[in-house]
């Protein structure tokens, strides 16, 4: 270890050696028989030893941690997701499993699962771009703003301190509809504002509402959610952009949209890029709006799993009395893939088109 | 074109609305005519305002007062990109995620309507500018690949493509090397020869100002105290500030008077001024005008010998003297002269300046007034007049009388409350503040550039 060298303490190291190096001989001389310590050599040994492995010492806990609930689960999922029938067999008292790609290709067939595949891609593809542009033109609006800069900042970050469940029940309220049609008995706030412009209302999350109109629901509250932590990210990204080169570009005659395309978003792709990569990653982790929203069947009244993501998928294979750890494992894995498929693609992307 | 600064005043509001006192006078009622493809150096210490007159030219910075013509147009209220200006900042801010190609061809590319280039008109144009500041072979790349001297050329590039009226220099030279600083100077140079547009240029370096400036400025406290010809200006300041600033190694300035047209520093008389008042004066020497002779009438003790180069110094001593140390450049022959520990020194009198001491402007004796009138005349002649500075001279702000303002001393909560107890209790028994905050009104860094 480096740090020893500039350690005040090197001198204790070095007296420590010579101590052991004096006992080795003094082991031999003495046939085997092992000398009583005194007290001080007692000490300098445990200081050496000490000064050998502290760094050690304080890392430790962190370690136990990781290996515990990061390293461990890992090699389990891996594990389970090769293990055929794990929870059949294990039922059954048995102790050794086959091993092969059967859970793998059971999730694949699942038709269950391949929509909830398209669901989380349909959801992530949507929402992110939209959110990512839209955080930008915030961001950029209160960069350009003097005064209530401040308030505005801290309205646009309340979603992001909110729990998520609390908003979707908020959201459930909003476009909720009591009764069946045509024996409706109130709206929500959004169905009063589309009936006082003269549309009809939508049945946006209620019994037989349209696997469309959720999705809708659902976005919309995805995108209202992100936006806080891009709006940081890209608000402190514009704020450390060197203001000469706005100076430069109003006396090169940029206008302002030219600014903003040729200027503004070049200096600020590593934010941006920063930004699109997280918002895809947290996109295919999708779980708990659509929760907050629909309860945990995910899905309207009469037609539950009907808006069932990747993580859904998985959280239904491992609760209740039906489970099934393997496929629950797989699935896992393949989410872990599709998202490192993607993020290698967004670098790959970035390389070309983020200027650091 | 012509450049016409009428009565310019830049005036940044105190951030205390209320306290007026906090506002600072950047620019202070500044007139200046400024000829026709001539380059101008604006010359000051930092936070006299010149980068603010500069800014205020390109159109980034609003003027409080007064009036700024390019030729007989008044653009004082035109944004900037109308203005036909082109801007090098002083670092450069070239746009990091463009090439070099992109960088120059940027301000093209904004142009609107009728103005506006085909592809290959605007890819000539950048191409002919590349050739003239000699980057041209860098096109493709970015200004994170290029060293000081090459960004500083792409800039200048980027800034003449439009085919500016005014091109505005901001301290050009101050991101780079020694050696690439006399290099770029001269560049400068003939960049400026070569497209004979009116360049301004900001700097604190006197010597970067004297080496390419047709016509220098000095300024102090946004208000001009000089301006003129380089070499007219170093031989004939108007004022102790621009003698002072102006010179390396700087002028010795000594206190003396003057009685019955003879000049005395200290006890001694050094020199005949004819047509010079009694006065108390400061006396400037500049290091080059001591002549070292055994008879000479100013008395030195020598603490050192610099060679430096070509250049042979005496670093001396004088009782009379402003500075602890005085610098007189002599030549190889005379260094003989030079034994012992005390050094005689006969003076030239065209390079001593005498300033009077109450308002440091320049007393004329003899010769210098012949002089100093037929230098006016044919500055007048050739269309650049002189200018100086008429009136009491700004002072740095720090000469006036600060205020104390009593400041109650720190406490913790605990003794605030005993505090607001006892005052109660005994009201009479009021507290003296202790004591007076150290004010620290940072005047220079607001109108710094």
């Amino acid at each position: 270890m480096e740090m020893e060298k500039t350690d005040p303490a090197l001198n204790v190291t070095a007296e420590g050696a010579e101590v052991l190096a004096a006992e080795a001989t003094g082991e031999a001389e003495a046939s085997g028989k092992k000398p009583a310590l005194t007290p001080e050599q007692k000490k300098i040994r445990w200081k050496a030893f000490y000064n050998k492995y502290k760094a050690w010492l304080y890392l430790l806990p962190a370690i136990i941690i990781l290996l515990v609930f990061t390293v461990w689960p890992i090699f389990n999922t891996i594990r389970l997701s090769f293990l055929i029938d794990y929870n059949y067999q294990k039922q059954i008292g048995g102790k050794v499993f086959e091993v092969g790609f059967s859970n793998y290709a059971n999730v694949i067939q699942y038709t269950p699962f391949l929509k909830s595949l398209g669901t989380t891609m349909l959801l992530t593809v949507i929402t992110v771009p939209i959110s990512t542009l839209l955080a930008l033109l915030i961001a950029v609006a209160l960069n350009s703003i003097k005064f209530f800069q401040r308030i505005f900042q801290t309205i646009f970050f309340l979603p992001y301190v909110t729990n998520a469940i609390a908003i979707g029940m908020v959201f459930m309220a909003m476009f909720t509809q009591i009764g069946t049609p045509p024996y409706v008995q109130s709206y929500g706030i959004i169905n009063t504002i589309i009936k006082a412009f003269g549309g009809k209302p939508i049945n946006w999350v209620n019994q037989n509402s349209n696997y469309w109109a959720n999705i809708a629901v659902v976005c919309i509250y995805i995108i209202w959610n992100a936006l806080p932590f891009k709006i940081l990210v890209l608000l402190g990204g514009l704020q450390s952009v060197n203001k000469q080169y706005y100076d430069a570009a109003k006396v090169d005659g940029a206008s302002r949209w030219r600014t903003f395309w040729h200027i503004t978003v070049p200096l600020l792709s590593p934010m941006i890029a920063y930004v699109v990569i997280t918002g895809f990653i947290g996109g295919f982790k999708e779980y708990s709006s659509i929760v907050g929203i629909f309860g945990d069947k995910m899905g309207p009244y009469s037609a539950d799993w009907q808006l069932m993501t990747i993580v859904g998928y998985i959280y239904r294979n491992i609760e209740g009395s039906n489970t099934n750890q393997g496929r629950a494992s797989a699935a896992a894995l393949i989410l872990f893939a599709i998202i490192f498929v993607v993020t290698m693609i967004n670098l790959y992307v970035s390389k070309k088109k983020v200027h650091y | 074109m012509k450049v016409v600064l009428q009565n310019l005043t830049k005036i940044f509001p105190s951030r205390d609305k209320k306290d007026k006192s906090g506002e600072v006078i950047a620019v202070n009622d500044f007139n200046l005519e400024i000829p026709d493809g001539k380059l101008i150096g604006l010359l000051g210490p930092s936070g006299c305002g010149k980068s603010t007159t500069l800014f205020m030219i390109s159109g980034l910075e609003e003027p409080t007062g007064g009036k700024i013509f390019f030729g007989d147009d008044d653009v004082t209220k035109l944004a900037p990109e109308n203005r036909g200006i082109g801007l090098v900042f002083q670092n450069y801010a070239l746009y990091p995620h463009m090439t070099v190609q992109q960088n120059i061809l940027f301000p093209l590319q904004n142009l609107k309507g009728e103005n506006r280039l085909s592809k290959e008109e605007m890819l000539k144009r950048a191409n002919e500018v590349a050739r003239l500041v000699q980057i041209d072979e860098y096109m493709n790349r970015k200004p994170s690949e290029l060293s000081g001297g090459q960004q500083q050329r792409v800039a200048i590039a980027r800034a003449l493509v439009k085919m500016p009226r005014v091109l505005l220099l901001d301290e050009p030279l101050s991101n780079l090397d020694a050696r690439l600083r006399l290099q770029t100077r001269e560049e400068i140079r003939r960049i400026q020869r070569n497209t004979g547009i009116t360049t301004i240029f900001v700097t604190h370096d006197q010597e970067e100002a004297m080496s390419i400036s047709d016509f220098i400025v000095v300024m102090k406290l946004g208000v001009i105290m000089q301006t003129g010809k380089p070499q007219w200006v170093y031989d004939d300041p108007a004022n102790l500030f621009v003698a002072k600033f102006l010179g390396t190694p700087p002028i010795n300035v000594f206190t003396g008077h003057v009685e019955n047209e003879k000049l005395y520093i200290g006890e001694e008389e050094v020199l005949d001024v004819k047509g010079a008042a009694d006065q108390e004066v400061y006396v400037g020497i500049r290091p080059e005008g001591f002549i070292l002779k055994q008879t000479g009438k100013l008395t030195c003790g020598i603490s050192g010998i610099d060679v430096m180069g070509r250049d042979i110094s005496i670093v001396g001593t004088n009782g009379s003297a402003m500075t602890p140390a005085i610098r007189a450049i002599i030549s190889a022959d005379e260094l003989k002269n030079a034994q012992g520990t005390v050094a005689k020194f006969d003076l030239k009198p065209h390079k001593v300046f005498l300033f009077n001491k109450e308002s440091e402007e320049r007393v004329w004796f003899g010769s210098q007034i012949e002089a100093h009138a037929e230098m006016v005349e044919q500055m007048k002649a050739e269309g650049q007049y002189y200018t100086t500075h008429t009136g009491p001279l700004p002072r740095e702000q720090d000469d006036k009388p600060k205020e104390d303002k009593p400041v109650e001393e720190k406490k913790g909560f605990i003794a605030k409350v005993k505090a607001f107890f006892s005052r109660k209790k005994d009201a009479q028994d009021a507290q003296p503040s202790e004591a007076a905050e150290p004010s620290e009104e940072s005047q220079e860094t607001k109108s710094e550039e």
